[in-house]
């Protein structure tokens, strides 16, 4: 195996700036490297191709002095994002043979920054899952095992495979979306950086829909500052998405160095859950102490209402959910099953498209909007979600940033919770509380369980306050000098 | 002016109160559509019209046409509406395969206008306020097409995601022709205000209506909701026959059920389209794609200040200040580009005379020809130059309706129809001196008969008028016939 993949998208950069390496050669690493993972099972598509082609325009470009923020990064693509001329099936079988004309914002600014497209990272379907089982391409292999076990474990998800390739270096970084949890719970259970920016950071137009009052796009990285690179390209105001907020694009990468001396830092007790395994309980307080060491002032809050957050987010999220995949109708696009009358056709094409969790949502969803049940259960959600975000705005009146474990627990093995899906819904325990506040979040590699598997430690900040977010996980990335790599037992 | 009574139905066991609301769509006049940049223009070629947000491509999202909030204002404004500076754009949703999202953008709690009113007037004079409930911006669905193949079903999305208004009338109407004249003053206001063509045939202003019936006074009965109706006389003949169908009904011993009814214009009847129990849950929820719709003070003072005089407005002052007669005045204010024909005639002219030739010669040439206003072959300035003529005695007032036949005919201006074709009414007594002359010389008989019988006196002014090819000034000739016969 080539030593190139093993640059981080800061090292990377480096490398192609001094023609250590050009973006061919790079790219070409990656795509050796993919094709000998394929027991991961990390990627839907991948485009050999087209990533050569791209690369070699990034290298004309560097020759001619045009270099962008990620010129020459080779990136995996979740398959949420809309790629022109490419594949796009959100992990769901009622996509077959979906190519869009058009391209995502997002992906669309990363490809002006310079970057490659490796290809479209698995997912669970519509993102709609906490283990990367649900995709309908099967289930992503984390490339982290228990110390002396064989067993095969979830990547987290729904970004999966995103987060699998991330940590098995099948791409230099990765994009992920998050609507409850969906980057940082697989970035915690792989050992990666992931972050998901405040909700109007990054534009959803072309990001195939789950929860639109939720979904929100980030990086996925091997580390804060790669992080903090890649957000800066995918950040920014859109007109195409009416939920876009028009605030200028800070250098996030310059925040890095701020420090946490003179930040106060909320731990917030109702993240104490019963249940929690020690080492859980543990890594957070460690965390604690590593940015106290720094000259950060630590302090308890208050937020009250956590307790609801699980139970709203599976109300609203369930609920848009259900109107955002009427679309996939059999009609225009996609998978068509034939069925004697409209009606057959769509129930044919439904029911045969989806899979037992998005069939799951889109009935909660159903039911919670349906006449004589919208009061008691979606509205009685919007409200207790207002609620949600005016505990987050007090805690944020004394604190800079919000300190918690990202999953309750560390990887887990495939098919041990699919029976089961209120067990699954619980791994979203630390992370659906942000999401439903629309504030920015990142998970930080902290440490290994006693099984040997990376736990993540999250950072919660104010609105659009991405650049105190890093630093404080600069800091906590330098204090926990997380270099724990997993044994590339998936290498054919 | 007098507020109507309630008309009522006599039935077999007595009479009935006829109560009817109107929920009316009204397309909204703009470039492009609600939601995308798609053009809105009508005719095009299926599917040409059509915008990767229309077809619901996966991650394509909605972004509001200002312009269409706009029109939604200025036409609240029209009704003497509440504007809500605050609304909400809702998902209706429902499977149909020419609603491609599966869901439809409208607005539902909080609609962008709130209550208003507008003044109805009936044909005996009178007028009826009928309330209106609200208006709210909705897309509009594609179209599907089950003629164009024995097995398959084609849709065409050009409409889908067209702007619409729908404007809800409380159920104010109490018969067919004040169904008819609100919807006909809907039509002038939004003319005027240009924010909807109010083409019923093209389908740009749609009728759903709902027709209960009851017994004077008593509580409001069960509505059934009439779809499809699309003509003025449609919206009568549904409505009489509701009206019949609901009391045969409740006199037979029956009840009416609550559900949507369609009309059919071959049969003019209208029938079970589907029930309540058949009625879709539409799951509305507040659509997360869009924000709340904020609008400012200065964005609804701006709107209201650029008004147009409106129809009622209008009809006051052609009464007031131009000395119209209030029937000739509503005729003319009921049709914006009526109104504005007529104003140009009239100025600086005698305003009665120009309404007569308005109302009476245009109106009934325009008639004939099947044509409207807009494509009247003669021209406002012509049609003033016309009046000119008769005003400073260059042809009479006979002679003008000749001239402006032709001018119908040919389009010329009447100065030159007037001078080619020599009509200029001749005013010199020398000539007309001859005229009457030569008339006397050859009727001796006629003069004899004349003094015992002085009518005949009318004879002698038509036999010169002949003479001068009715280009002699009458009032001349009548002078020198009565000095030359001694009358």
């Amino acid at each position: 195996m080539s030593a190139l993949t093993d640059l981080d998208i800061a090292a990377a950069r480096e490398a192609l700036a001094t023609g250590a390496c050009s973006a061919e050669e790079l790219t070409n690493a990656y795509l050796e490297a993919i094709d000998g993972a394929k027991a991961l099972n990390a990627y839907i598509t991948v485009l050999p191709g087209k990533a050569i082609e791209m690369a070699k325009e990034s290298d004309a470009r560097r020759r001619a002095g045009e270099v962008g923020a990620l010129e020459g990064i080779p990136l995996g693509i979740k398959d949420l994002f809309c790629t022109e001329g490419v594949l796009t099936t959100a992990a769901s079988h009622i996509l077959d043979g979906f190519t869009p004309s058009y391209e995502s914002t997002v992906t669309r600014n990363l490809w002006d920054a310079g970057a490659v497209l490796l290809g479209k990272t698995s997912m669970d379907e519509f993102a709609m899952g906490s283990s990367n089982e649900t995709s309908f391409y099967g289930p992503v292999r984390n490339p982290w095992r228990a110390s002396g076990s064989d067993a095969a474990l979830v990547p987290g998800g729904s970004s999966g495979g995103s987060s699998a390739a991330v940590a098995a270096h099948l791409c230099a970084g990765a994009t992920g979306t998050d609507t409850g949890g969906s980057i940082r719970q697989p970035a915690a259970l792989t050992g990666t950086v992931g972050l998901k920016p405040t909700y109007g950071r990054c534009s959803r137009w072309g990001e195939i829909a789950f929860a639109s009052s939720l979904d929100q796009a980030g990086p996925m990285t091997r580390s804060v500052r790669d992080a903090a690179i890649m957000l800066g390209a995918m950040a920014g105001y859109d007109a195409k998405d009416s939920t876009s907020i028009d605030t200028p694009v800070p250098d996030y990468e310059a925040a890095l160095e701020g420090g946490v001396k003179g930040l106060t830092i909320g731990v917030p007790e109702e993240y104490r859950v019963e249940g929690m395994p020690e080492e859980i309980e543990y890594l957070w307080r460690r965390g604690v102490e590593w940015l106290e060491e720094q000259g950060a002032k630590v302090k308890s809050v208050r937020l009250p209402r956590t307790k609801y957050a699980l139970p709203t987010y599976y109300i609203l999220a369930p609920a848009e959910a259900s109107s955002n995949l009427a679309r996939y109708d059999g009609v225009r696009y996609g998978l068509r099953v034939p069925g004697d009358d409209i009606t057959a056709m769509y129930k044919n094409t439904r029911a045969q498209g989806f899979g037992t969790e998005v069939k799951r949502r889109i009935l909660i969803g159903t039911y919670v909007l349906s006449a004589g049940y919208y009061d008691a259960y979606y509205l009685k959600a919007q409200q207790v979600r207002t609620l949600i975000a005016q505990d987050f705005q007090e805690a944020f009146e004394s604190v800079d940033l919000i300190l918690t474990p990202t999953s309750p627990e560390p990887a887990f093995g495939i098919g041990a919770k699919t029976g089961d899906p209120l067990t699954m819904y619980l791994n979203d325990v630390f992370t659906v509380p942000a999401s439903l506040a629309g504030l920015p979040g990142i998970s930080v590699p902290g440490g290994l369980s006693a099984t040997g598997l990376p736990l993540g430690l999250q950072l919660i900040g104010r609105a659009f306050d991405e650049e105190t977010v890093l630093r404080g996980a600069y800091a906590l990335e330098r204090a926990a000098g997380f270099t724990a790599k997993p044994d590339p037992w998936w290498r054919a | 002016m007098a507020e109507a009574h309630a008309a009522l139905v006599e039935g077999a066991t007595g009479p009935w109160e006829v109560v009817i609301g109107i929920e009316c769509h009204a397309q909204v006049t703009s470039q492009s559509k609600l939601f995308s940049t798609a053009s809105t223009e009508f005719g095009a070629e299926p599917n040409a019209q059509v915008s990767l947000v229309d077809a619901a491509m996966p991650g394509m999202l909605p972004v509001l046409n200002g312009f269409c909030v706009e029109q939604a204002v200025r036409t609240g404004l029209g009704l003497n509406a509440a504007i809500n500076k605050r609304s909400v754009f809702a998902r209706k949703n429902y499977f149909y395969p020419d609603l491609p999202a599966g869901y439809q953008i409208s607005q539902f709690e909080l609609p962008i206008v709130g209550e208003g009113e507008v003044v109805v007037d009936l044909a005996d004079g009178t007028t009826r306020t009928v309330g209106i409930e609200r208006l709210h911006l909705e897309q509009d669905a594609g179209k599907s097409l089950h003629d164009q193949d024995p097995a398959l079903s084609f849709v065409d999305l050009n409409r889908a995601g067209v702007a619409l208004m729908e404007i809800v009338s409380k159920p104010d109407m109490r018969s067919a022709e004040e169904a008819q004249a609100f919807l006909k003053k809907l039509r002038t206001i939004v003319r005027y205000l240009g924010t909807c063509d109010g083409n019923m045939e093209q389908g740009s202003m749609r009728g759903d209506i709902n027709v209960s019936v009851r017994r004077p006074g008593a509580p409001l009965g069960t509505r059934c909701e009439i779809k499809n109706v699309n003509s003025f006389r449609f919206i009568g003949q549904a409505i009489t026959y509701e009206v019949g169908r609901q009391i045969d009904l409740i006199e037979d011993g029956g009840e009416v059920y609550q559900e949507t009814r369609l009309f059919d214009p071959r049969t003019g009847e209208t029938r079970s389209m589907r029930s309540k129990e058949e009625a879709h849950d539409y799951r509305y929820f507040p659509d997360p794609d869009l924000l709340p719709l904020e609008l400012t003070d200065g964005f609804i003072d701006t709107i209201r200040a650029s008004l147009p005089e409106l129809p009622d407005a209008k009809k006051a002052r052609l009464v007031a200040d131009l000395g119209l007669k209030p029937y000739d005045a509503g005729v003319l204010a009921s049709d914006k580009a009526s109104a504005d024909y007529f104003e140009r005639v009239a100025a600086g002219r005698d305003a009665r005379i120009a309404a007569n030739w308005v109302t009476g010669e245009l109106f009934g040439a325009l008639n004939k020809l099947g044509v409207d206003i807009a494509h009247s072959p003669v021209t406002a300035d012509d049609l003033g130059a016309l009046l000119d003529l008769i005003a400073d005695t260059t042809i009479s007032g006979r002679i003008a309706k000749d001239v402006f036949e032709i001018m119908v005919e040919t389009g010329a201006a009447p100065r030159t129809i007037v001078e080619d074709r020599g009509l200029k009414q001749v005013t010199d007594t020398g000539a007309i001196e001859a005229l009457v002359d030569a008339v006397i010389a050859q009727n001796p008989d006629k003069v004899e008969e004349l003094k015992t019988k002085p009518k005949l006196a009318g004879w002698f002014v038509g036999q010169v008028m002949k003479a001068s090819q009715g280009k002699a000034n009458p009032a001349a000739v009548n002078d020198i016939l009565a000095r030359k016969l001694g009358l």
